[in-house]
């Protein structure tokens, strides 16, 4: 079967690509800005045709502990979400990294703090990167920038969290979520019909019962467990960094940005040399592993960095250890849900060129 | 001392009158001693075994005193937050249809933090056993109120007794869940003398039984003791749950089926 060009909202495609990827379950609570994922997969109704199972929790948190369960069958299984939402899934998620079970968690993050706007922010950044829930652990986040991407990153999603059985987090904003791009769509995969060895389905005579959890009372135990997992964050770390280049080969001024402020950013590069100004972008496409090496190696070769967020300032840290003091580093954001313009961004880099804003 | 003479002889299959379920592990319970948990484990065990379903069912523990049941039966397990057991259920059922799922809670978990998940589980009607096990305190963390403590009953965060007016009313969550549509069948037994084992062993059989039937959520409370968090020993109790404890958690059947289980319950 041939992909499929269509036109579609963020959220549909997440959806879609969801049905497409072979999933085996999704468990969500409406929330705005991403409402149209569970009404869209509500209306396909896959489980008439691929077996998904479709359900609508009475709560995040329930959401997120089907997840848990569904995760722990060996499943293939995702939640959505949009911040405060996201704030209530965190235990289970913190439970899910600690007892390594994969899966996939979509944020289409909106402003805050509290119940905030329903704009389209990236306020959550620390939320997704450093932890969100208790106790040493990381998401694998991919940060998608365009529809098609919300829609790809379901499938890589997927196979990174099966691949190191470990939670995923899509991290998206409203903006992606609600406009409407031509997507390329991947043919259908079956569902797997394999059972990961450690899943709960019930003891054959055959092995050992399989217990998911992530309780151990004995600290030593404990410490070696944290240990294993922090080898596996660093084998992420080597292995799974990706990141888009934009005119970074003579670039002097370096902006850094993700999803939809990245899409501004482009413009704004574009926008600065036709001024004369020698911009770059890089997109950081996972923040968690953070592209933090390129970054420190383009540090050599820029004179400074402008991150630019719709936060107040949140991937721009990540961006200072990265550089390590090598260039500047400053930060651009906007808040509440406002999206920065290319224009304003060229404003507040040529400010900082010339040494001026703070 | 007098040597035992002939033990060896007579450990023989025609001696034998009980045994220990193969469901049950070797690793040595830590309840204290008295407590109902690992009576109402054994009797979960041996139907487990007698219906020969080790190899089709799931478990899913709490957070409470029996945290550390994935310990004690050779099955499958999921260990769910505080709480949380029936929404990890409800997704195993839904995505394993043809496996057994059951939860095993206590009041804390079941009628407090997972008041939500408990409430909701039983609406939908998943085809799923929960098994509740009601002492009337918190027993792990050392002895606090629960929301199915008893008026005037003393835990450590109500030392003078549960005040009703500050601290609200016992929950009767088995009595709630009977009203909803979903239950399919709901009881509340207990497991203090044979005759009470031998009825919770009943209903367990029939629970699992009918979820052969696809036709909505078991729910059996076992109204149960808590010597150490109750500071009794546990002759004194069994006598205070039966004086207390009933009256106001009477035992029996809440909401039974008309239609029998495919296959009648043996027995007991």
């Amino acid at each position: 079967m041939e992909r499929e060009l269509r036109l579609m909202k963020g959220n549909e495609a997440v959806a879609e690509a969801a049905i497409r990827a072979g999933a085996d379950g999704y468990f969500g609570y409406p929330i705005t800005p991403q409402s149209e994922i569970i009404e869209y997969l509500m209306e396909a109704n896959p489980y008439e045709t691929t077996g998904m199972v479709v359900l609508q929790a009475e709560s995040e948190v329930a959401a997120i502990n089907m997840v848990y369960g569904g995760a722990g069958c060996g499943k293939k299984v995702m939640t959505s979400s949009s911040s405060p939402g996201i704030s209530l899934k965190q235990e289970g998620i913190t439970y899910i990294a600690g007892a390594e079970l994969p899966c996939l968690i979509v944020n289409v993050v909106r402003g805050g703090p509290g119940l905030g706007t329903i704009q389209p922010a990236q306020s959550d950044y620390f939320q997704a990167v450093k932890g969100g829930g208790h106790g040493d652990y990381h998401l694998i986040v991919l940060a998608p920038a365009s529809v098609q991407e919300m829609a790809d990153f379901v499938d890589l999603g997927f196979e990174l969290a099966f691949k190191y059985r470990n939670p995923v987090m899509m991290l998206s904003d409203g903006a992606i979520g609600q406009m409407m791009e031509k997507v390329w769509l991947s043919p259908p995969k079956e569902r797997s019909k394999t059972v990961p060895e450690w899943a709960t389905t019930g003891k054959p005579p055959t092995r050992k019962r399989n217990i998911i959890t992530s309780l151990e009372l004995d600290p030593d135990r404990q410490e070696v467990f944290n240990q294993k997992l922090v080898a596996k964050y660093n084998e992420i770390r080597e292995k799974e960094v990706r990141f888009e280049e934009f005119r970074c080969q003579d670039a002097e001024y370096l902006l850094v940005a993700y999803g939809t402020s990245a899409r501004v950013c482009q413009k704004a590069v574009e926008l600065a040399r036709e001024q004369g100004i020698k911009a770059g972008l890089l997109r950081p496409i996972t923040l968690f592993p953070f592209p933090s090496k390129q970054l420190n190696k383009l540090a050599d070769r820029v004179r400074l960095m402008l991150a630019v967020e719709m936060s107040a300032g949140q991937m721009v840290e990540d961006v200072l250890l990265a550089v390590n003091g090598k260039v500047p580093v400053y930060h651009y954001g906007r808040m509440g849900g406002v999206i920065p313009s290319p224009d304003e961004v060229v404003e507040n880099l040529k400010e900082r060129i010339r040494g001026g804003a703070k | 001392m007098k040597e035992i003479t002939g033990i060896k002889e007579i450990i023989k299959p025609e001696n034998l009158v009980y045994k220990k379920s193969e469901i049950l592990t070797d690793v040595i319970m830590h309840y204290c001693p008295g407590c109902g948990h690992s009576t109402a484990h054994r009797i979960l065990a041996e139907i487990i075994e007698e219906e020969g379903i080790q190899q089709d069912i799931i478990g899913v523990s709490p957070v409470g005193c029996s945290v550390f049941l994935y310990h004690y039966l050779d099955i499958d397990w999921q260990e769910a937050a505080h709480g949380r057991a029936p929404a990890l259920a409800t997704a195993i059922k839904r995505l394993l249809p043809d496996k057994y799922v059951f939860t095993y809670q206590g009041d804390g978990d079941l009628a407090a933090i997972g008041t939500a998940e408990t409430i909701h589980a039983c609406n939908r009607g998943e085809n799923i056993l929960i098994l509740f096990i009601n002492n009337g305190i918190y027993g792990m963390t050392g002895g606090q109120m629960a929301p199915t403590t008893l008026a005037g009953m003393k835990s450590s965060t109500s030392p003078y007794g549960r005040d009703i007016k500050s601290m609200g009313n016992p929950l009767k969550m088995t009595d709630i869940v009977a009203t909803l549509p979903g239950t399919y069948y709901v009881t509340r037994q207990s497991v203090h003398t044979p005759a009470n084992v031998r009825k919770t062993k009943k209903a367990m059989r029939k629970a699992i039984q009918y979820q052969k039937l696809n036709k909505g959520t078991c729910f059996i409370e076992i109204v149960s003791n808590c010597p150490s968090g109750w500071k009794m020993t546990p002759v004194q109790s069994n006598k205070w749950m039966e004086e207390n404890m009933f009256p106001f958690y009477p035992l029996g059947d809440l909401k039974v089926p008309d239609e029998q289980p495919v296959q009648q319950p043996k027995s007991e």
